[in-house]
């Protein structure tokens, strides 16, 4: 079984809010159109995404998102940490592109399975 | 009161999404022949064609209000609407500067043409006017506000470019003057896919790339008279509004 917090210290990304660190990783969903993942993602799955808006986290929430990655050096906005925090929703950065972050835990993942 | 059928949004040949001939010209000729009393200008993230709308409109009965459909970073489009084309020209100068300039190849995706009154080019824009700018939604909207203008979420029963599609929902801390509904969705699906935002006032406009398009919807505001304070006051409850 994979946790989040396993996952934030193989990819060394940086932690901007701590949620459920021990929570179950179950797959990964990627996309910037916070309705397709309303649709489409699957609880328990990290999300990957450039979008910084606070509807990130109630989207996370509502799916039940383990945590979400934001990539290419992007920041959270100060509310969506804020949102964050109360909601406890992990929220993690890497200046790594989608891809290469997506290719990096298609690994971590496929290996556990 | 007087009814005002109205086409909040109509691109002109300046949006390189448009047919080239949406000239302001032509656009005045037919918006007049579909009986429209009011109409807005909005190309993306441009104001260029308006000032000559506008002038192409004086004495034919037609309203121009100066517009654009900005694009914010997160790429949902937003209809400004100004009282005045220095506020939109202002709301252009601040957009250009997080817009990137256009690249050769993007021209293969229109070729963004600002002209006059003869429906001569005058000038080619250069920059990327379907790319996004610096603005955050919240920013973008809290600027428009600013400068005195009202902001209208662009075709939110769309599955691209919308506020709905991007951020999930209807952020709350950002504060829309009205919501437009595209020309596909009847008011029987509009009232199931939009029934939490019944606070704000939803219009529906043509969204209009060719002449053709020019009022195939429309939205009627019964007002005093066809000025942008009456309108305003339409989307604050006072007037009534009726599609």
């Amino acid at each position: 079984m994979l946790r989040v917090n396993d996952i934030i210290d193989r990819l060394g990304l940086e932690t901007k809010v701590k949620g459920d660190m021990d929570a179950e990783v179950t797959g990964c969903y990627i996309s910037d159109l916070l309705s397709d993942v309303m649709a489409n993602s699957k609880g328990g799955e990290l999300w990957i995404t450039l979008q910084t808006h606070p509807n990130i986290v109630a989207v996370a929430v509502i799916k039940g998102i383990s945590g979400i990655i934001i990539t290419n050096g992007r920041l959270p906005e100060n509310d969506t940490i804020k949102k964050a925090e109360a909601e406890k929703i992990t929220i993690v950065t890497t200046q790594h592109t989608t891809f290469d972050i997506a290719g990096l835990l298609y690994n971590i993942i496929k290996n556990v399975k | 009161m007087k009814r005002f059928i109205a086409d909040l949004h109509i691109h002109t040949c300046l949006s390189p999404c448009a047919e080239i001939d949406m000239t302001p010209r032509r656009i005045i000729d037919r918006a007049v022949k579909k009986g429209l009393d009011i109409i807005a200008i909005s190309d993306h993230n441009s104001a260029d064609n308006i000032g000559v709308t506008v002038k192409m409109a004086e004495g034919r009965g037609i309203k121009v209000f100066p517009s654009m459909e900005i694009t914010s970073m997160e790429e949902a489009h937003v209809i400004a609407i100004f009282s005045s084309i220095e506020e939109a020209v202002e709301m252009q100068k601040l957009i250009f500067k997080g817009l990137p300039d256009r690249k050769a190849e993007e021209r293969l995706s229109g070729y963004q043409l600002v002209v006059n009154e003869k429906d001569e080019i005058i000038n080619f824009c250069r920059k990327h006017l379907l790319g996004a700018s610096d603005m955050s939604i919240k920013t973008l909207v809290q600027t428009v506000h600013s400068l005195g203008g009202i902001c209208i979420a662009s075709h939110v029963d769309r599955g691209s470019f919308s506020v709905t599609s991007q951020f999930g929902f209807i952020p709350e801390d950002v504060a829309f003057d009205a919501l437009e509904i595209s020309y596909n969705t009847d008011k029987e699906k509009a009232e199931v896919m939009l029934s939490e935002y019944k606070s704000i006032p939803w219009i529906k406009s043509s969204d209009a790339h060719h002449l053709n398009d020019i009022g195939r919807i429309t939205t009627s505001f019964y007002l005093e008279k066809p000025s942008f304070e009456e309108m305003v006051m339409a989307f604050r409850g006072q007037r009534k509004i009726e599609w």
